[in-house]
């Protein structure tokens, strides 16, 4: 039986009169990676923004048991002023109050770990996004987190950056990090999912393992939403216009 | 050659009253600076609050003093002042009054576009790192606000000690003034000296606020 790790127990969000989610009930083992997709507006992040903290939630709770949340941003969101590496290293020691020479070790592995260690004294405007994404990844990992945010981390990329930015996160996967993704690249889901999730309207409409969810939706929500993604419609009908 | 009419500078001690002249523009400007910036600070920190009440009043008070003409508030504080609280106010403090609310008011202004400059998503990530508010602002938010301000604020500094030169209509002897009073002397002698001693004002002026905007210059480049 795995650990639970996190448990939401009827989380309710509105802004104004807008109830953004409704209810959610999920609850997260240990090493488990949770995918989150729904339509744009759904409260995807909002139930990322609720989890961290960074909101206030109108009913029901989240526990976390003081296992540290981190979380990285679709806009990187590096300090501008700080280099690579003060970015990195400025939480664990000044709130955290680590030995500053440790903290720098681990982020210079950190750093080398995603291929970047040239790049500890640049500053993140001298960084191409996929490059100021992967030092976000690391600095919120250095506060060494237990569960692991990610919002859209490569929606504002270029194609050819997306990769590296999921081949990081498919090694976080793969060390059996906790993580819980939002995303809307659908293979990468499948790929690094061991659970998927579909919210709309406020709810969890669906819920399933990764293969099962994109092959077999249960859902009518699900099958539409997930028929945005694909072309088949259109390579049947051959001709194109 | 040209007549620049600028012997009149080495009679007796002109030269030297010219720049006891600068220096009392540059004591008004300097005080007033060393005032007013600190004030701006806070005035541009409180036009960031919720309160409304706050809000209003700093906007009235910033929209006052910039649509007022600088001369005409100098006019205000020492002339309307004086006559209307019976007060007795040296031209020099009534100019530093006037340098001191006209600063505060346009720093604040830098400060608070300074501070609402700094995007949402940095006190969140702040945040999310498990730093407290107190932290966010030490290593996050005031580091970013002053490397905005400083190019700004330097601006501002020299648009002030230019101002100054206003003060010589309030009587208050600065170096416009002392310059008027050298060329009136030496009208029938030097007729020209309105050029040079003008040009040397200028040259001075000049020494004055060129370091100081080289120095905005080069901050600017070195922070954005
Ligand atoms: N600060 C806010 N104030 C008011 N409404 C908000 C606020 N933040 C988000 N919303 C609303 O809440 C809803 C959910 O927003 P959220 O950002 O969580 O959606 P999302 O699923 O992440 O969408 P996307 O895929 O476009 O990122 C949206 O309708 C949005 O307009
Ligand atoms: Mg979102």
């Amino acid at each position: 039986m795995a650990e639970k790790i996190l448990e939401i127990k009827n989380l309710t969000k509105k802004y104004g009169s807008q109830t953004i989610l409704d209810g959610i009930d999920l609850s997260i083992d240990k090493g488990e990676v949770v995918v989150v997709v729904g339509p744009s507006g759904c409260g995807k992040s909002t139930l990322l923004r609720c989890i961290n903290s960074l909101e206030d939630i109108d009913a029901g709770e989240i526990v976390h048991d003081g296992h540290k949340i981190g979380m990285v941003f679709q806009s990187y969101e590096l300090f501008p002023h700080l280099s690579v590496l003060d970015n990195i290293t400025l939480a664990p020691i000044k709130v955290q109050k680590r030995d500053k020479a440790e903290v720098k070790k681990q982020a210079l592995e950190l750093l080398k770990r995603v291929g970047l260690l040239d790049k500890a004294d640049s500053y993140p405007r001298q960084l191409s996004g996929g490059q100021k994404q992967r030092v976000a990844i690391v600095r919120a990992l250095c506060v060494e987190p237990e569960i692991l945010l990610f919002d859209e981390v490569t929606a504002a990329l270029d194609p050819e950056m997306v990769r590296e930015v999921l081949d990081v996160m498919l090694d976080l996967a793969k060390q059996g990090r906790t993580m819980i993704i939002v995303t809307h690249e659908m293979q990468f889901a499948k790929a690094v999912a061991d659970r998927v999730i579909f919210l709309d309207g406020g709810h969890i409409v669906e819920e399933g393992k990764p293969k099962e969810f994109f092959e077999n939706p249960k859902t009518e929500r699900a099958k539409k939403f997930l028929d945005v993604f694909s072309f088949d419609d259109y390579l049947k009908d051959g001709e194109g216009i | 050659m040209l007549d620049l009419g600028l012997e009149v500078l080495f009679k007796g001690s002109n030269m030297l009253r010219l720049l006891q002249g600068l220096w009392v523009a540059v004591k008004i400007s300097l005080i007033s600076i060393a005032v007013s910036m600190p004030l701006g600070v806070v005035v541009g920190s409180l036009m960031t609050v919720k309160n409304k009440f706050i809000k209003l009043i700093l906007r009235i008070y910033l929209e006052t003093i910039r649509i007022m003409p600088q001369l005409v508030l100098l006019f205000i504080v020492y002339f309307g002042s004086t006559r209307a609280l019976g007060w007795n106010l040296s031209g020099e403090v009534a100019s530093i009054i006037v340098f001191v609310l006209w600063g505060a008011a346009e720093m604040g202004d830098l400060v608070r576009g300074a501070l609402i400059s700094i995007p949402k998503h940095q006190y969140e990530s702040s945040k999310a790192l498990g730093l407290s508010k107190v932290q966010t602002y030490i290593y996050i938010i005031i580091p970013q606000t002053v490397r905005r301000l400083v190019p700004l604020s330097i601006n501002l500094i020299t648009r002030m000690i230019k101002t100054t030169s206003l003060v010589l209509m309030i009587g208050v002897v600065e170096m416009l003034k002392v310059a008027q009073q050298i060329i009136e002397a030496n009208r029938m002698v030097s007729p020209n000296a309105s050029f040079g001693v003008f040009l040397v004002v200028f040259i001075l002026y000049f020494l004055v606020c060129w370091p100081i905007s080289m120095l905005a210059r080069h901050l600017e480049k070195r922070w954005v």
